[in-house]
């Protein structure tokens, strides 16, 4: 047994990759939920920026292009999950679903069509992916940094080498915090989440915040999917988002629909995810071989512990999930 | 008073949503350069064209009857049953176990024997969600979504460790020749009806009609029906009625995943007569689909499965002609779902309009 293991600074620069996409999709539910509208669509939403970013930047040959594909992609489908729960007033689980399935079909049915290789992108190089950033003085090789005393570890490995999104996603939390507190929109946003009908009689539109809340959560959830195909992997594969987009609405129950909440609790999730694909580092840690399917299904069995509220009481958005009818 | 009547209700509008669903798929099979009348042309003969299609077509539906009432039962309690793929996944396993250690003296005694075995695993899957849903409200969606990813490590260890046949495969053996159940044109040949025997559709589709039987009368005909509905209708006004919440919860997700563990006699006991890798092939979530279309009555549900049916066996034939990859079914599916669910009042308010300003005419 070697405890110490648990905080190997490989596992840890990995938290920090996979959490990054948990991270921008916890918050974009963040943002929806605390308008009132239910998102179970996160998952289809990063999965078709996923691929939409990963097909442009391969064929125009720039990442930022593909990113921003991927953006309107999923603010159209944010946009489509609005007309569903906002406008015709339908069932916010139902549309989500249908989106999720959409995007999980549509994925493959268009790489097929447009690259043929059975339903992925070709691997992407160069500009068509987003670089890691080094650090002045960090050690870019693994052997050097195996070498190398803590501090340069840490340095050179968990706090340089990452794409530039992960670097953005450090300062996303305080501006959403901000953004959420100390904004007037974000008062209204959080108001209407909560009790729509004192929002319409200040004169302000439910109908317009709440799709202002849809389409700044498609914004963050297609910045999830872009990174996981053109930052965290080198192109599109199919189902690549993996119940991310459920995890990260587990992660927001967990945060109680808190932005530093969310912060510590996708960290926590892609902690987990980290030490999965290190079982060697997990056998060294507590002394036992562990079956990889165990791994493989931690991640899940977490979530539905920390859903059952063995952490306290999360409490959500009061007016959630309830379509705001004007002529009461 | 009702703003429309009751046919245009449960015909019209289901109809045309599907029309929506349709043209809309027929757009993205353009869009991806193919003739969308000639892909029609193709899944429909694919589908029905012969008798050996038709088997299969058949064989597809009795898995969607399974989860679409597995759906359609839950729905009733208002709870939303996602896990259908889970809780099908490891009824499988429950059917495989029972098929393969306990030595059936007849395929009627496995059939009894497996299906339990099958219906007590799948409601233990969706078992905890429920608990949980009932005594600490985490919310049934996210959870039974956790339960159908973690279905698939357990299986998986299993069909590679304990249960693997010899060889490469990760799959169980195959199970003893005598408790095969008999395919459909067995079924038929003794009234006289020649099918092919080709095809894997066989007896599980009379358990599925069975099932589609009890589903009615448990939930029109029973007291617990009774209590179901009315809880699915008002939470609030059930609890005063004496209704007690956690029992509802709980007998109708327990019921749901027992009618989706059952799937496992289709798949499982009635085709592959072994468990093998992702034996659910989707059928869980298109259950979804088939629910929402046929308005969780088991009369619609058993419409809708067979129009899935056709949809995926037709999909099949699109795959091998076409080399549009069988996703384009789950894009289908995916429409299906938006605009009969949550789509539904932008079908429903323009056709209400129409019938109420047609009914003020004939007032005048």
């Amino acid at each position: 047994m070697d405890l110490l293991a648990f905080f190997d600074i490989a596992v840890l620069d990995g938290t920090v990759r996979l959490a990054t996409p948990l991270l921008l999709a916890c918050l974009a539910g963040l943002f929806s939920e605390r308008a009132g509208i239910f998102d179970i669509g996160l998952e289809g939403k990063m999965l078709i920026s996923a691929f939409l970013a990963a097909a442009v930047s391969f064929t125009s040959g720039s990442v930022w292009i593909g990113m921003f594909a991927g953006i309107f992609a999923s603010v159209l489908l944010s946009l489509l999950h609005g007309l569903a729960s906002i406008t015709f007033r339908g069932n916010q689980l139902i549309s989500g679903v249908a989106i999720n399935f959409f995007a999980s079909g549509i994925t493959v049915v268009a790489a097929q069509s447009w690259f043929g290789q059975g339903g992925r992108t070709p691997s992407l190089s160069g500009d068509a992916r987003f670089e890691s950033i080094q650090f002045p003085g960090a050690l870019t090789r693994i052997r050097d940094i195996n070498k190398a005393d803590l501090p340069m570890k840490v340095y050179s490995e968990l706090l340089s080498g990452h794409t530039i999104i992960v670097y953005m996603c450090i300062l996303i939390v305080p501006l959403v915090w901000w953004i959420l507190y100390r904004t007037r929109f974000g008062l209204r946003l959080r108001a209407v989440g909560e009790n729509p009908g004192a929002v319409d009689t200040a004169g302000i539109s439910v109908v317009r915040m709440r799709y202002m809340a849809v389409i700044i959560c498609g914004v963050l959830c297609g910045m999830a999917g872009a990174y996981l195909s053109t930052g965290l992997q080198a192109g599109f594969v199919r189902e690549m988002t993996a119940g991310r987009g459920y995890i990260a609405l587990a992660a927001l129950i967990f945060a109680k629909w808190k932005p530093w909440s969310a912060l510590g609790a996708t960290l926590l999730f892609g902690y987990l995810q980290a030490l999965a694909i290190r079982p060697d580092i997990l056998e060294r840690a507590i002394g036992i071989r562990v079956q990889t399917q165990v791994l493989d299904a931690l991640p899940y069995i977490l979530t539905v512990i920390v859903l059952a509220g063995f952490v306290g009481k999360a409490i959500p958005p009061k007016a959630g999930g309830e379509p705001y009818v004007k002529e009461r | 008073m009702n703003k429309m009547p009751n046919w245009a209700d449960t015909i019209l509008v289901p109809l045309l949503s599907l029309l929506l669903a349709a043209v809309i798929s027929g757009v993205v099979i353009a869009l991806i350069g193919h003739n969308p009348i000639y892909a029609l042309k193709l899944m429909v003969s694919g589908a029905l064209g012969t008798s050996t299609n038709f088997s299969y077509t058949l064989y597809y539906a009795t898995n969607f009857i399974f989860t679409g009432l597995a759906v359609a039962v839950a729905y009733h309690a208002r709870m939303f049953n996602i896990g259908g793929e889970g809780q099908a996944y490891i009824g499988g396993l429950g059917a495989a176990l029972a098929c393969l250690y306990i030595p059936w003296p007849h395929w009627t005694l496995a059939l009894i024997g497996g299906g339990l075995a099958a219906a007590i695993f799948g409601a233990a899957w969706a078992a905890i969600p429920a608990y949980l849903q009932a005594k600490r409200g985490s919310h049934i969606v996210i959870t039974t979504i956790m339960f159908n990813y973690m279905s698939y490590p357990v299986v998986n260890y299993l069909l590679n460790g304990p249960i693997k046949a010899e060889g490469m495969e990760p799959a169980t053996p195959s199970f003893a020749a005598e408790i095969a159940l008999p395919n459909l044109s067995a079924i038929l040949g003794t009234f006289g009806i020649a099918f092919s025997d080709r095809g894997p559709a066989n007896f599980a589709l009379v358990i599925a009609l069975l099932a589609c039987v009890g589903v009615w009368i448990l939930i029109w005909r029973t007291k617990l029906g009774y209590e179901t509905r009315a809880f699915g209708e008002s939470e609030s006004a059930a609890k005063y009625a004496g209704i007690n919440p956690t029992k509802i919860i709980m007998i109708a997700m327990l019921i749901s995943g027992a009618l989706a563990g059952m799937m496992a006699i289709n798949n499982v006991m009635g085709e592959a007569e072994r468990l093998v890798l992702n034996a659910v092939e989707g059928a869980g979530f298109i259950g979804i689909a088939v629910a929402l279309m046929g308005r969780n009555h088991p009369l619609g549900i058993l419409i809708a499965a067979l129009l899935f049916g056709i949809l995926y066996q037709g999909g099949a034939e699109l795959s091998a002609e076409l080399r549009i990859p069988r996703e384009m079914v789950t894009v289908i599916q995916a429409l299906v779902i938006l605009f009969t669910g949550a789509l539904d009042n932008m079908v429903r308010m323009p056709i209400e309009k129409l019938f109420l300003s047609l009914r003020r005419k004939e007032a005048k």
